[in-house]
């Protein structure tokens, strides 16, 4: 048969050459292109700025391969993890097919250096792009009949928070399921005229060649140049689409993964680039209007391909508080679609509470990172919530429930009011003095380490027994330590993560002097929030920080520590991972490991462990907060733990314990489950 | 409108754990916090938004020596516009009366349209507000849990005994009483405070604000405190004691022992 003549020569309606309509695709193309995302990039210039993204560059390097090209956080949902990854390799694989596509319009026997069909590289590479478009065709069927059909619920939008999403979604796997087609269809016509072009067998372009084998020579030279200039119209409306929605993070994600966050548990700076000193001249603190976010923010904004993993994994959300952190970020970006439109004027900048975010929704979160450590493009939420919430602190709009902790912590360095003369009572009780003697530093004594007690464990009734367990347990491994007493205060973890930044530089401050006058050489700790805000938040303090639980394993492992065999074999025993020991720090193996080195314990796991351990529902300033909510966070985790099989669940947080212990009370599983500390689960078995 | 607050600096009740001095005709006023009376608060907190309405300036006064400049700034930090600090040693041990004649002489210096005070204080006798109204001759609504601003009147709701709500229209100028619960105060913290810290802060004393030193201070004072203690336990008064635990299950038993839980 006759050869087909290239889209680049053809002559369309008898008038327009191929290669001038391919130029005008381009021009036209690439144009609009341009100008959409320069509309796009206006916000982010006027946004705040973040100088902390250009740091490390080796992990930002490891980080990108293993969460973006590697996609290492999809399989946590399988199916739609294991689809994705179908469509972003076979996308990486058809990047270069699609560009090359393009000129061929112009130029007919372009190919890419060293990719050319007669070259060896380029014969692997028409063999790999083949089975690549097939895939991606199937897996966008898959994604299509899940997302239009079965409609899993966590794509749901609650009325409150604006229209479904599904027609976008489907629409899009429609554009690229027409893509893939026409490329086949460009090619398979070609080879059934008789183009010796090879076609990788039960690919797309292979089952077309097959089809069209008798079709008339006329019919086929339709079918070639039609669907190639169907394909270069999708491409380039593709392009021009993607940054309307969310599949903008096609083009973004691979710049938000690089500047994701690379150091973790602490919190950003007020204002980066302003030293604490230069705080007080600064005119407004947090984040009260869109522009306040950072660029990097406003990234994230864009980047959000509304997977809904966050608010799937978010415990207000499943709890029903009203936060949902996928709508933290859906609607900024509808927000910045909105002032800043593609054509006419940029809108005026509204306060973004009570407009877009109420003040509930931003004061509902417990800052667990459950969200964070899910997102498979890096978008962070932490930061964005605290920066909301120092809008609202500088605003003076704080709920009456915590206005009153926060005045007792200015006052008396704890949420409670409590005399800060009493601090160390703990220490002082009769029948504990007896066994254990604490050194105080406010007594003047001082010793290698100091054991950082926190104002839960100093102050609360039940929690002084973990301060008292945790002395017991330091004693008996050998570590020389002592307490700051009324020298200490509040480590203000939830402080500066309810936006109240000078109360916490203020405590801040005095536990460093404190600390660095004590003359200690280590800091231990048995509250993981303390472990937190004075391993990350506290960078003037340079000494070694470890929780109690590490002191545990190490013990046991030198020996020093011995432990007998479970007192009650019976029982079943589960850990719960307090999220600022675990998300934030990591910490996931001490704390088991310590368990597990009683003796004959039996421990098992629950549904939701390790990083995606479930949130008790908050600690330090959020033990005051009243939320609106059906039920509690720790009422669902004392069911988990019942649904796992364990009657004890042991953690390593007096805030966990709190609330556990009550949520064992109004789930109903009094007497059946109990809950205990660490510290005073391996106090209970050492061998005196 | 131009509003004047007038503001108590008292020792916190919930960061303070209150007990007698020594000598027993006074609280143990070592390590005590000390913060704005709650009252007075709100009252600070209506006159901002009143003002954030209607416009004008609120002016906050208080009674005492350089201490009160903290509770002055943070009423600031709050909105307030001026701050006004009566200190002279005639003030000292006034009573009621002194109190309310030494801000009678502040109004009088200024022009306002009302003047609010706290309903009482934490360690007060609820009078200074009618006092003052009285000795001025202008009208005065007591326990005032609602304020409208109208046109040389005010249209201001008042709580009664039982939860009952009233309404009543008052003249301006006036003094108010103000209920907690009127509003919701706006949160301060120490970087409001920060940005008020080099506000100049006028200070008058009684011969500033014209007022004769006869009639303020101790000697003039007709009502004084002559004791001050913790009563004793009475009979049927019984305290729990030990572990909040143990007060809990010996709190259920009394009320199972009395029939109150069955």
């Amino acid at each position: 048969m006759e050869h087909l003549i290239s889209p680049a020569k053809y002559i369309i309606f008898g008038f327009l050459p191929g290669w001038l309509l391919s130029i005008l695709f381009v021009v036209v193309g690439v144009g609009t292109f341009t100008y959409i995302m320069a509309k796009r990039i206006a916000p982010m210039i006027k946004a705040a700025p973040d100088n902390s993204r250009f740091d490390r560059i080796p992990d930002r390097i490891i980080q990108t391969i293993k969460v973006w090209l590697l996609q290492i956080r999809q399989p946590r949902y399988m199916l739609a993890g294991v689809l994705h990854i179908l469509v972003f390799f076979g996308f990486l694989t058809l990047f270069l097919r699609t560009n090359s596509l393009v000129v061929i319009g112009i130029s007919e026997n372009f190919a890419l250096p060293g990719l050319s069909p007669d070259q060896f590289l380029g014969k692997i590479y028409n063999i790999l792009k083949d089975y690549a478009a097939t895939i991606v065709f199937f897996a966008c069927i898959v994604a299509a009949i899940r997302r239009g059909i079965f409609k899993p619920a966590r794509y749901a939008v609650p009325e409150k928070y604006g229209h479904d999403h599904t027609a976008e979604a489907v629409f899009v796997l429609a554009i690229i399921m027409g893509l893939m087609t026409t490329e086949s269809l460009f090619e398979a016509a070609a080879v059934a005229s008789g183009h010796e072009i090879f076609l990788a067998p039960l690919t797309l372009a292979w089952f077309f060649s097959k089809v069209l084998h008798n079709a008339s020579h006329g019919m086929l030279q339709s079918i070639h140049v039609i669907s190639y200039f169907a394909h270069d119209f999708l491409f380039f409306f593709f392009l021009c689409f993607l940054p309307l929605g969310k599949h903008f993070h096609v083009i973004t994600s691979i710049f938000n993964v690089i500047f994701m966050r690379v150091q973790r548990g602490n919190i950003k700076p007020v204002m980066y680039g302003v030293s604490e000193e230069g705080l007080d001249d600064l005119e407004s603190f947090g984040v009260k209007k869109l522009e306040d976010y950072t660029w990097k923010h406003m990234l994230d904004f864009y980047s959000c391909a509304d997977c809904g993993r966050c608010s799937d994994q978010c415990p207000a959300n499943l709890v029903g508080r009203p936060l949902s952190p996928r709508f933290i970020t859906i609607k900024a970006r509808d927000l910045m679609f909105k002032n800043y439109p593609l054509t006419g004027p940029m809108l005026k900048s509204e306060p973004l509470m009570e407009t877009i975010y109420e003040p509930d929704e931003i004061w509902s979160c417990t800052t667990c990172g459950a969200c964070e450590q899910e997102c498979p493009l890096g978008i962070e939420y932490i930061d964005k919530i605290v920066d909301l919430r120092r809008g609202m602190v500088d605003e003076g709009d704080v709920p009456q429930t915590l206005q009153k902790p926060l005045k007792a912590l200015g006052k008396r360095g704890n949420p409670w009011g409590k005399m800060e003369k009493k601090r160390a009572d703990w220490a002082k009780d009769k029948e504990f003095a007896e066994e254990c003697t604490v050194k105080l530093v406010e007594k003047g004594e001082t010793a290698e380490t100091l054991y950082f007690v926190d104002s839960i464990s100093s102050y609360d009734d039940r929690m002084m027994d973990i301060a008292k367990a945790s002395s017991k347990v330091l004693t008996a491994s050998g570590v020389d330590f002592c307490i700051l007493g009324k020298q200490e205060k509040d480590s203000g973890n939830e402080v500066i993560r309810f936006g109240e930044e000078m109360l916490f530089q203020d405590l801040k401050g005095n536990n460093v002097d404190a600390i660095k006058e004590s003359g200690v050489k280590n800091i231990v700790t048995a509250d993981p929030h303390a472990y937190n805000a004075l391993k990350n938040d506290y960078p003037e303090l340079d000494l070694p920080i470890e929780h109690i639980s590490q002191v545990i394993t190490k013990s046991v492992k030198s020996g020093q520590l011995k432990l007998k065999p479970v007192e009650d074999s019976s029982k079943t025993y589960t850990y719960h991972d307090p999220c600022y020991l675990g998300r934030h720090n990591e910490l996931y193996d001490d704390p088991r490991e310590a368990i597990d080195a009683i003796p004959g314990i039996k421990r098992v796991e629950m549904l939701k462990n390790k990083d995606r351990s479930l949130c008790c529902s908050g600690g330090g300033l959020m033990l005051f907060y009243e939320p609106e909510e059906e039920e509690r966070m720790a009422a669902l985790r004392v069911r988990m733990a019942d649904e796992a099989g364990a009657n004890v669940i042991v953690t390593a947080c007096p805030f966990c314990l709190v609330n556990i212990e009550d949520a064992i009370k109004v789930a109903g599983f009094e007497g059946q489950i109990e809950a205990i500390e660490l510290a005073e689960l391996i106090e209970t078995h050492i061998i005196k | 409108m131009e509003i004047l607050v007038c503001i108590k600096r008292v020792p916190d009740n919930e960061e303070n754990e209150i007990e007698l001095n020594s000598a027993g005709n006074d609280i143990d006023r070592d390590d005590l916090v000390y913060s704005v009376n709650e009252w007075d608060n709100y009252a600070v907190e209506e006159a901002i938004q009143i003002v954030d309405n209607v416009g004008g300036s609120v002016t906050v006064v208080s009674i005492g020596d350089e201490e009160v400049d903290e509770v002055l700034r943070r009423e600031m930090a709050m909105g307030a516009e001026k701050g006004i600090m009566l200190t002279d040693d005639a003030f000292e041990g006034s009573d009621g009366k002194g109190i309310a004649t030494i801000l009678k002489g502040v109004v009088e210096k200024g022009n306002y349209d009302l003047i609010m005070t706290g309903a009482q204080a934490d360690e007060g006798y609820a009078q200074i507000g009618g006092m003052l109204a009285a000795m001025m001759d202008v009208p005065f609504a007591s326990l005032v849990n609602k304020i409208e601003v109208g046109d040389k009147t005010l249209k201001i709701g008042r709580e009664i005994e039982g939860g009952n709500q009233e309404m009543n229209e008052i003249d301006l100028p006036c003094v108010l009483s103000i209920q907690t619960g009127i509003n919701e105060p706006r949160y301060v913290g120490i970087r409001g405070i920060r940005k008020v810290a080099s506000v100049e802060i006028p200070e008058f004393g009684a011969s500033d604000l014209g007022i004769d030193a006869g009639t303020i201070g101790e000697a003039a004072a007709k009502v004084k405190r002559v004791d001050y203690f913790m009563p004793d336990l009475g009979d049927g008064a019984e305290m729990l004691e030990g572990s909040t635990e143990e007060i809990i299950d010996k709190l259920i038993e009394i009320l199972k022992a009395n029939g109150g839980l069955s």
